[in-house]
């Protein structure tokens, strides 16, 4: 039982008692019941309520729309949800300068919304955007469709604030796309799954959208075909924005590929598409289909193994075959949408468990391959299930950054690579 | 303090064979500095290892010694990142230059730190593949440089900066060490250590080998040039460029100054006019000519009164060339010069260059400006000639003075060149307290010791393991090697 009493009488007077409320079965992270939930008003508080927590020996979860909240391995202990619902403000739209200042706990669509007044996005396709939150997305470091043109959060991220468990309120980067002044903290953060700090706030940099889109579809008789396919489209000079695979076990793979430009741009573009690829049938398609892969959460099952896997685009075939191995041999039902930039989201499931030994197995050749797969929703029948795999050895480097800004272990404890 | 001890340069000598040790004090000069001239110190050796192990070998005795170290690249930085450290060694990458790996079909390249930067283009240019960090120093300058600084150049407004396009690290820590980060494949499990090392400017350990990403070039690239009345008119253009949805892989600008400098350096045959940009766009032919046509008119609504358009390579080339040369064509109108590196949102140009002219009026020192347009970068090119008293100190005063100006707009007090030596009086004015010991905290991660450039980018060194409270001077400190900002 916590000695909590203090603790909490502290935590109120910070947040304020309106703030503060006991946790419920809602609150579960991973099947692990915290104790409170605290909303703070704004970063200085939610600083003050981790340094509290912090100096108690309060495990603290830092949450955002909870939509990831079973990313990663179970937490160890986890006491306090420390929520970032009430830092949703859009600080500073600098439109002129490509650029938004927006806190932690803004949802995606409030501010592509925002930002679409001038005619400009953040660049970034996330997974449920009218409930995730950026500290979120940025903390478990989602990337979809669009990544293939323009890069990764890490690569759109400017500058960021980050509370530290000691209290301190850091930031790093700035509000100017070009910067080399100190270390680069914003990518540090940016995939870290909140175990060296809470984000309160980033910079990131912009994008105007697109003055016209379009989609196109094609399928492969074979997955060396579909390979062939990706990799020449890759080698040309068309200038796409997405290509993504689709592929369910027993059916053919199919593809999209996604252009933006002007009028005149697109129509020139697919008549590129079409001599490149040859015979293959290509339709244009609705741009519905890029929900692809948040589609994949959704397909009715009872438990189904939700994973992020990367390889090499010259493994696509490779990979599709041992999916399809794996799951001749041990009955597993497989569909996979995979981005041409090698990072792909794969759907596990068999009745009426899964073996680890599946998951293992694909996980091996993967990694032998230079690749990962790493476990984001799992069944019941797979809790103590490892989520990461083998993370290198930079592990140790890892843990010595951890113990450097939460040396006490207070932020997630146990949910990241290596058990930290 | 103690000339190096003998016993510990034969050590190092058989580690990299005589020929990979220099130490007679005539050779050892040609280390004592890199771009930035200005600062000199003498290391008391400087190494050039062949290999990773070799680079782990002298790594691990001077962590032994407790000697620091400085990685040394081409030596083109132009913020002393490569100045020797006090007492310590310079280790020179440039003997490891050899291209390892190149893998198109996947678009990596894998390559030594001291491999030439253009070179890597070279490599993949037969498939109309390049390296897409092009800094004007791009073919003298190496990768590992790059890395340390994370170097952009005038393309890094579309296609990013180096650590955009670095894959994979191999990095030999301060303690000897070797660790691997990023990998093969995008977002392997774990921290985005290589984010974090890629700009620590030798910081926090020697990158060994570099998987770098390449890009296929775009179908058609066309240049415009455009020549304004002033740089207000020119900066004006940029914005409705910008507000029009069009990201261009370029946008440089030059001022008056900075295009006589360029004319007499290499004759461009630039319009002779006070602000003149230069816009280039990239990708397929159609939308490139739908874009520029956009473009041009944009120019002229905002008084551009001549508009050339260079459509075959060598129109551009040219086009180029005055610019890429503009920091050494400073050597035609002045003896001396400072060039500076701050970055401001675009939307402050015009009051900060306003603002620059005032203060180059008021000491009656001259200011060339070159400015990547596009992201806000601007290049003060501060003139003076050393021979006249007092005019160096006031060129230096200058250049600071600017950079408080890029502050105060809301920018950066570097963008490409790096803090390293220079720049360190200016982190505190930029970072508060509590961001630079963040940093700091994650230095000792990798650098408890701190032997690795320890004296560039933080005005104050912390000692690892420091706790808050009462202030312990750091030995640096104490022994009058560094001072508190």
């Amino acid at each position: 039982m916590l000695k909590t009493s203090t603790f909490e009488e502290n935590l109120r007077a910070v947040v304020g008692p309106q703030n503060l409320r006991a946790a419920s079965t809602g609150d579960l992270v991973s099947g692990v019941f915290p104790q409170f939930v605290a909303e703070p008003d704004d970063e200085h508080q939610l600083a003050a309520a981790l340094s509290l927590a912090n100096d108690a020996g309060i495990a603290v979860v830092p949450r955002g729309g909870a939509t990831k909240l079973d990313w990663g391995n179970p937490p160890k202990k986890a006491d306090l949800i420390l929520s970032t619902a009430r830092l949703n403000r859009i600080v500073e739209h600098a439109w002129a300068d490509l650029t938004v200042t927006v806190e932690a706990g803004c949802t995606l669509q409030r501010l592509q919304e925002r930002l679409a007044k001038h005619g400009q996005r953040l660049a970034f396709d996330t997974l449920w955007p009218e409930r995730a939150t950026i500290g979120g997305v940025l903390s478990t470091n989602d990337s979809g469709a669009l990544r293939l043109r323009f890069g990764a959060l890490r690569d759109l991220i400017i500058g960021v604030t980050i509370a530290l468990p000691d209290g301190t309120l850091a930031s790093s980067g700035g509000k100017v796309v070009k910067n080399v002044a100190g270390y680069d903290l914003p990518k540090l953060v940016t995939g870290a799954f909140g175990t060296l700090g809470v984000i309160t706030r980033a910079v990131f940099r912009l994008h105007p959208l697109p003055r016209a889109a379009k989609t196109f579809s094609f399928s492969a008789e074979t997955f060396q075909a579909m390979q062939q396919h990706i990799l020449a489209i890759q080698d040309s000079q068309l200038a796409h924005t997405s290509l993504q695979i689709r592929c369910t076990a027993g059916q053919l793979p199919a593809a999209d590929i996604l252009f933006e430009a002007t009028e005149v741009g697109l129509a020139a573009q697919e008549s590129h598409l079409r001599n490149l690829l040859g015979s293959a049938r290509v339709e244009q398609s609705s741009e519905s289909l890029w929900s692809a892969r948040q589609n994949l959460w959704y397909l009715p099952s009872k438990a189904a193994l939700l994973a992020k896997i990367n390889l090499l685009p010259t493994e696509i075939a490779k990979t599709l075959d041992s999916l399809n191995s794996i799951g001749e041999s041990r009955r597993v039902n497989w569909q996979i949408v995979l981005q041409a930039t090698g990072i792909g989201t794969l759907r596990l499931e068999v009745d009426p468990i899964l073996p680890s030994e599946a998951v293992e197995q694909l996980r091996r050749e993967l990694q032998s391959r230079g690749g990962a797969l790493v476990v984001l929703r799992r069944p019941p029948e797979l809790h103590s299930f490892d989520a990461w795999g083998d993370a290198g050895d930079s592990v140790p480097l890892m843990r010595a950054v951890k113990n450097q800004l939460d040396p006490k272990n207070t932020l997630n404890p146990g949910r990241f690579v290596g058990g930290i | 303090m103690n000339l190096m001890e003998k016993r510990f340069l034969d050590e190092l000598r058989t580690v990299v064979g005589a020929r990979g040790l220099i130490s007679s004090p005539e050779e050892l000069h040609t280390y004592e500095c890199d771009g930035l001239t200005n600062f000199r110190v003498l290391p008391q050796a400087v190494l050039l290892p062949s290999n990773t192990e070799q680079v782990q070998a002298i790594v691990r005795l001077c962590h032994r010694e407790r000697i620091p170290f400085v990685a040394r690249g081409s030596g083109t930085g132009l913020s002393g990142g490569a100045l020797p450290v006090e007492n310590g060694i310079v280790i020179s990458l440039a003997r490891m230059n050899r291209i390892l790996e190149v893998d198109l079909l996947n678009a990596r390249v894998v390559v030594e730190p001291g491999v030439i930067n253009l070179d890597v283009t070279g490599r993949v240019q037969p498939h109309q593949y390049f390296y897409a960090p092009d800094p004007s120093s791009q073919s003298v300058c190496s990768i590992g440089g790059n890395v340390a600084e994370n170097s952009g150049g005038a393309h890094c407004l579309k296609y990013g900066f180096t650590t955009t396009h670095v894959l994979g690290l191999e990095v030999v820590l301060p303690d000897g060490s070797l660790v691997h980060l990023g990998g093969k494949c995008l977002d392997m499990p774990g921290y985005d250590l290589m984010g974090v090392f890629v700009g620590s400017e030798g910081t926090l350990g020697i990158a060994t080998k570099v998987t770098l990403r390449i890009v296929k070039r775009a179908e058609c690239i066309r240049t415009l040039l455009a020549a304004f009345d002033g740089t207000n008119e020119a900066g004006a253009a940029v914005s409705d460029i910008i507000a029009a949805g069009m990201l261009p892989a370029a946008i440089e600008m030059m001022d008056n100054l900075a295009i006589q400098a360029a004319e007499a350096a290499v004759h461009p045959n630039y319009p002779d006019c006070g602000g003149l940009l230069l816009v280039e766009l990239d990708g397929p032919v159609a939308e490139v000519e739908a874009l520029m046509r956009d473009v041009d008119e944009i120019c002229r609504k905002n008084g551009a009164w001549e508009v050339r358009l260079a459509q075959t390579d060598t129109e551009r080339m040219l086009v180029w060339k005055g610019r890429k040369a503009a920091f050494a064509a400073m050597g035609r109108i002045s003896p001396n010069y400072i060039v500076q590196d701050g970055v401001i949102p675009r939307t402050a140009l015009p009051k900060v260059m306003s603002e620059i002219a005032r203060l180059s009026e008021e000491t009656g020192i001259r200011v060339a400006n070159v400015f990547h347009a596009g992201d806000g970068n601007l290049h003060p090119l501060v003139l003076y000639d050393r021979r006249i008293a007092g005019q160096e100190q006031a060129a230096e005063a200058l250049s600071y003075r600017i950079l408080e100006l890029c502050l105060e707009a809301g920018g950066s007090i570097t963008g490409e060149h790096g803090v390293g030596e220079e720049k360190k009086r200016m982190m505190s004015k930029m970072f508060a307290e509590p961001d630079l010991d963040t940093m700091q905290r994650v230095r000792c991660a990798f650098d408890p010791l701190q032997l690795s450039n320890p004296t560039k980018v933080f005005p104050t060194p912390r000692l690892c393991g420091e706790k808050p409270g009462e202030y312990v001077a750091h030995p640096l400190e104490t022994a009058g090697i560094v001072e508190r900002y």
